[in-house]
């Protein structure tokens, strides 16, 4: 299935979970948080959040801010 | 007399914010940087104890792969997220919402509250109040406690404190501006309105600082605290600003803490006026 992750498409397995694919992208879970069709996916909730066909993710991190 | 040991001094009561006490009323974001090692060690000089971060998507395809967390000691510093770069309210409560997981995700103390910004355009990153206020309701209601950058507008900086902010920060400049405190009258009115009948609300100067003094004169009007972070980042010498940076708002706290003279438009004689000896006679 295809899915949008920061804007960019992407071929993912079908209901692959949030944790998954968090995974797949090789980042560190920690690091990152999880909106999902710009609804947060509390981090609890990453490994039971399956995704699907179309979803739009961003994930996102900290960076340097004032 | 005896003299006191300066850890007894009024400056060294500790300043609160929300749930938060610390002993610095200097908090510094962590943006604009050479580099992180420079970032760092300008952190570490200025003493501070609460610093700003920013929330923005993850590089996926960044080979380095480093990341601002790893030059940060998130054990020693409350981190404090802001929403900079929105423009509507309901952009600003998603990205506080990331902010806040991020921060659980790290067992940090910054994860109940956050810097509110919402901004109204690009040229001058002024804030858009409207969309400020609502968005402090809004993120009062989901338990934040709710840091407003906002103007110099005494209105608008009671209206935010009536949604529940825990702070009203207004701007002394626009942001990265280094213009220094433009209005201090309206800072001074935005102090009398906030904290008339609650002298313990904190409010901060967030932004428009460009070099220690302005932080001092900051401080010497009666703010509880200045966050800054173009002013260090972006000088010559971080580190070293960094550190004045610091004695600045200690000096700027101590004097306003002091109770300065008042401005006469003439002298008055430091030494005795009686005792003079005897002027030579004119020849």
């Amino acid at each position: 299935m295809q899915i949008i992750v920061n804007g960019s498409p992407r071929e993912a397995p079908a209901k692959i979970t949030v944790a998954a694919l968090l995974a797949e992208l090789a980042v560190e879970p920690r690091y990152v948080a999880v909106e999902v069709n710009q609804e947060l996916v509390p981090r609890a909730r990453h490994r039971d959040w399956p995704l699907a066909e179309g979803d739009r993710l961003e994930v996102v991190t900290l960076v340097g801010g004032g | 007399m005896s003299i006191q040991p300066a850890t007894l001094l009024p400056a060294a009561e500790p300043f609160r914010l929300g749930n938060h006490t610390f002993a610095s009323r200097l908090i510094v974001g962590t943006g604009k940087y050479a580099d992180y090692a420079v970032m760092a060690e300008s952190l570490e000089a200025s003493g501070a104890e609460c610093i700003t971060v920013a929330v923005r998507r993850e590089r996926l395809i960044d080979s380095q792969g480093r990341n601002l967390l790893d030059f940060i000691d998130t054990s020693r510093y409350v981190l404090l997220p802001n929403t900079a770069g929105c423009f509507t309210a309901d952009d600003a409560v998603r990205v506080a919402r990331l902010g806040r997981d991020l921060l659980q995700g790290l067992e940090n103390p910054g994860a109940d509250w956050v810097k509110l910004e919402v901004l109204g355009d690009k040229k001058t990153l002024l804030p858009d109040p409207v969309a400020t206020l609502a968005a402090t309701e809004n993120l009062v209601a989901d338990g934040f406690q709710v840091l407003c950058y906002t103007t110099d507008d005494p209105i608008t900086a009671r209206r935010l404190k009536e949604a529940g902010a825990t702070s009203v920060m207004p701007a002394g400049s626009p942001i990265g501006s280094g213009q220094g405190i433009l209005n201090p009258n309206n800072i001074r009115i935005c102090l009398e309105y906030l904290k008339d009948d609650d002298p313990d609300y904190p409010v901060i100067v967030d932004a428009g600082v460009g070099t220690a003094s302005d932080v001092t004169i900051a401080m010497e009007l009666g703010v509880d605290g200045v966050l800054l972070n173009t002013g260090i980042a972006h000088a010559a010498d971080p580190v070293r600003m960094a550190r004045a940076m610091k004695l600045a708002t200690e000096s700027g706290r101590l004097a306003y803490l002091s109770g300065r003279i008042p401005k006469r438009l003439y002298a008055t004689a430091s030494s005795p006026e009686e005792g003079t000896i005897a002027p030579l006679r004119p020849r």
